[in-house]
């Protein structure tokens, strides 16, 4: 990967598996899926499951009348999905950061900075390859450059971001000298418009972050190094990790979805300004913890995150088909924040020993 | 396993990441090469009379807050450029620095330097009002402009928007558009801007007024952010709630640009859009009629020219030329004009970009 020996593998079992051979591993010690620590993350996300079909069922029961039209609901998926499709990005980036035990608070800025780049008249003489590698660019350097800062100059995460959040979007104030700017280049303002095989093509760039998101958090060293030094730093640096260098790539690695998020969100209002963006950095960290990581570091899951995303996206589009206020909307987000982690700091061990303690037998 | 040379590779690695931040330096560039880029010149269209001839050397002080958008960034840049149109003033800007605080230390420092008058766009009317006293006291004029001083003692000149007017502007024009397709109860949609902001309600208030008077009310109602990401997300849920739209009010021409983007990639037609605030884009858009946004009702930063203009006459002395009055009137509450196709090419040289 990065370079450095691979002698450091994760030893860690996949223990969802260890419950048995047989179909029914019920024995009288109960250990499903329910209570194995290895089933935990799959259970918060069932959870996220549950609360998005609340969700969708409150649609159903408050707008019959779209639910009933030709196509609408399939259309309304993608709308939502288009809707979550930048901070689902980011939040695929955020992820890996929060589980590095750091946090990144200018992904916001970075976008804006990296979209208005991009959308300069000189970029744009690049054509549509010149606005992707520009956007790319200088969101991988940003997030180097935040890396470096907290690796190797010792910044607290908080801190160097948010000096990041302010710096990036002044210089995105100066570049474009506060005003929008406009994308003439059809092809980048097409990845917004168009359709492939009926699935809109931001859909498909969301699916290929999150894809590649998982696989390297779940199925490479890379990730169980994040993994382990959002758990441990101490530990990990003993086993051999690179600490530093390896904090800096998480970094980059936000970044770099930043940039992709940048050209996103500029194909979608086929503008870029350095307004834009706004809060993107509390959306995605607010989709990432109700998705289950901990924001101490050491434990999250890519599906969780892009499920709080999705969850979000829902809510704002479920106000909107109802005609209800955006403050209404932003004070049932803080509340559904409060309550998804409320549900996760819930142990179903405890209730099921308290069941079984009263001699209640639950069918498993 | 072949052998890398890590000498060998982190010079390669070294030298496109040089080459990589040499051509994005390259790429900050916003100079589009035409010369007659010369958006920003100032307006002394009206016919030359007495007024506009040299007379006594005039100092403005000016101040509004650090631009977060085009009509901010506008009103900075026309009071620069109509300053320059005349020989005998002497245009001094301050920077307002990040908030209310910030302007007021700022202009501290303003007040100080004895300018002849004071041109201020305040962070906010209220917090700043008391600046407004000071300067007043110790014998330089305010002209406050767009955001009031609550205090009529705290400026010479007022002279702002009219956003409850900019409502009713938008929603007649809705109203007789949809009389003229004989639709009775036209479903209506409408993007306002920052929701906690007051300028946002008097608007929405003045919309729902003028379509009340009409018979029509609003079916849905969305608050973006004044930007064009928020526009076009709102836009993008809204085009979902209503699966059929006769008409829609946007608030503010530049997230406008989000909104019409949203309604193309929805390849949502069928209704009719006024825009606000009056930007070249969207005028230009307007004259070439070929998207849905055929309306937009100003609220014009070219404000911030006529407060210079007024600003030179009142530290002159003198008054309104086609007033009988022989002072600059106190107080300028300028109308929201309606712009369609047919007056576009009159407006176009006040657009914003």
């Amino acid at each position: 990967m990065t370079g450095l020996p691979a002698q450091a593998a994760p030893a860690v079992k996949e223990a969802i598996g260890a419950g048995g051979p047989g179909p029914e591993p019920s024995g009288p010690s109960g250990n499903g899926w329910w209570n194995s620590d290895a089933g935990e993350s799959t259970r918060r996300n069932l959870g996220l499951v549950a609360v998005l079909a609340g969700l969708i069922v409150i649609g159903i029961i408050t707008r019959p009348d779209l639910y009933g039209l030709d196509g609408w609901w399939i259309d309304n998926v993608w709308a939502i999905l288009k809707l979550g499709s930048t901070v689902g990005v980011v939040a695929v980036g955020m992820t890996f950061v929060i589980i590095g035990g750091g946090i990144d608070l200018s992904v916001g800025a970075i976008i804006a900075l990296a979209g208005v780049w991009c959308t300069t008249v000189a970029t744009q003489d690049f054509g549509a390859g010149g606005m992707i590698f520009t956007a790319l660019a200088v969101g991988l350097g940003v997030g180097l450059v935040n890396g470096f800062l907290i690796s190797y100059g010792r910044l607290v995460p908080f801190i160097a971001t948010l000096a990041m959040l302010v710096a990036a979007r002044g210089l995105a104030a100066q570049m474009s000298d506060k005003k929008t700017q406009q994308s003439g280049n059809q092809t980048i303002n097409s990845i917004a418009a168009d359709s492939f095989l009926g699935v809109p093509i931001l859909v498909y760039i969301l699916a290929a972050v999150v894809i590649a998101g998982w696989v390297l958090l779940n199925r490479t060293t890379f990730g169980r190094r994040t993994v382990a030094i959002g758990g441990n730093v101490e530990a990990a640096r003993l086993a051999g990790i690179n600490v530093r260098l390896h904090t800096m790539m998480l970094y980059a690695l936000a970044g770099l979805c930043c940039g992709i998020g940048a050209i996103m969100l500029t194909s979608i209002s086929t503008s870029a300004q350095a307004a834009m963006a706004t809060n993107y950095e509390l959306d995605a960290i607010a989709a990432v913890i109700i998705g289950g990581t901990l924001l101490s570091g050491g434990r999250g899951t890519i599906v969780g995150s892009l499920l709080g995303v999705i969850i979000f996206a829902t809510i704002t589009n479920l106000f909107a088909l109802n005609g209800l206020s955006t403050e209404a909307q932003n004070m049932v987000k803080g509340g559904i924040i409060v309550a998804a982690v409320l549900i996760q700091q819930f142990r179903f061990k405890s209730v099921t020993q308290f069941l079984k303690r009263n001699k209640v037998t639950v069918a498993s | 396993m072949t052998q890398h040379d890590p000498v060998r590779r982190r010079f390669l690695l070294g030298g496109a990441a040089l080459g990589a931040g040499a051509l994005l330096a390259a790429c900050t560039s916003n100079d589009s090469g035409d010369s007659n880029n010369a958006q920003t010149q100032g307006n002394n269209n009206a016919s030359p009379n007495a007024n506009t001839a040299p007379g006594k050397k005039v100092t403005i002080g000016f101040s509004a807050p650090a631009a977060d958008h085009g009509w901010i960034a506008a009103i900075t840049t026309n009071a620069k450029a109509q300053a320059a149109e005349y020989s005998d003033v002497t245009f001094n800007a301050v920077e307002a620095g990040a908030d209310a605080a910030a302007q007021r230390s700022a202009l501290s420092t303003l007040i100080s330097q004895k300018p002849d008058v004071i041109v201020l766009l305040p962070y906010d009317g209220k917090e700043l009002n008391a600046f407004g006293l000071e300067a007043m006291k110790a014998g330089i004029p305010v002209v406050n402009l767009d955001r009031a001083f609550p205090d009529a003692l705290a400026y010479r000149l007022q002279i702002k928007g009219d956003n409850y007017g900019m409502g009713v502007a938008a929603g007649n024009y809705i109203a007789a558009e949809m009389k003229k397709k004989n639709l009775s109860a036209p479903i209506i949609g409408e993007i306002a801007g920052l929701d906690n902001l007051e300028l946002t309600q008097e608007r929405s208030a003045g919309f729902k007024a003028a379509l009340a008077a009409n018979g029509m009310s609003v079916a849905n109602r969305r608050a973006a952010g004044f930007t064009v990401d928020t526009g076009q997300a709102e836009m993008s849920q809204l085009l979902q709630a209503l699966p059929k739209m006769d008409a829609l009010w946007n608030h503010d021409d530049d997230q406008g640009i989000g909104v019409l983007a949203a309604a193309t990639q929805a390849n949502r037609s069928e209704f009719l859009m006024v825009g606000g605030a009056g930007s070249k884009a969207a005028i230009e858009a307007i004259q070439a009629d070929n998207s849905v946004l055929k309306c937009t009702v100003t609220y014009s930063p070219s404000m911030a020219s006529s407060a210079i203009s007024l600003a030179r006459l009142i530290g002159q002395g003198k008054g309104m030329s086609d007033l009988v009055e022989l002072q600059v009137p106190k107080e300028i509450i300028l109308a929201s004009e309606t712009i369609t196709k047919e007056n576009a090419s009159t407006y176009l040289p006040l657009g914003f970009s």
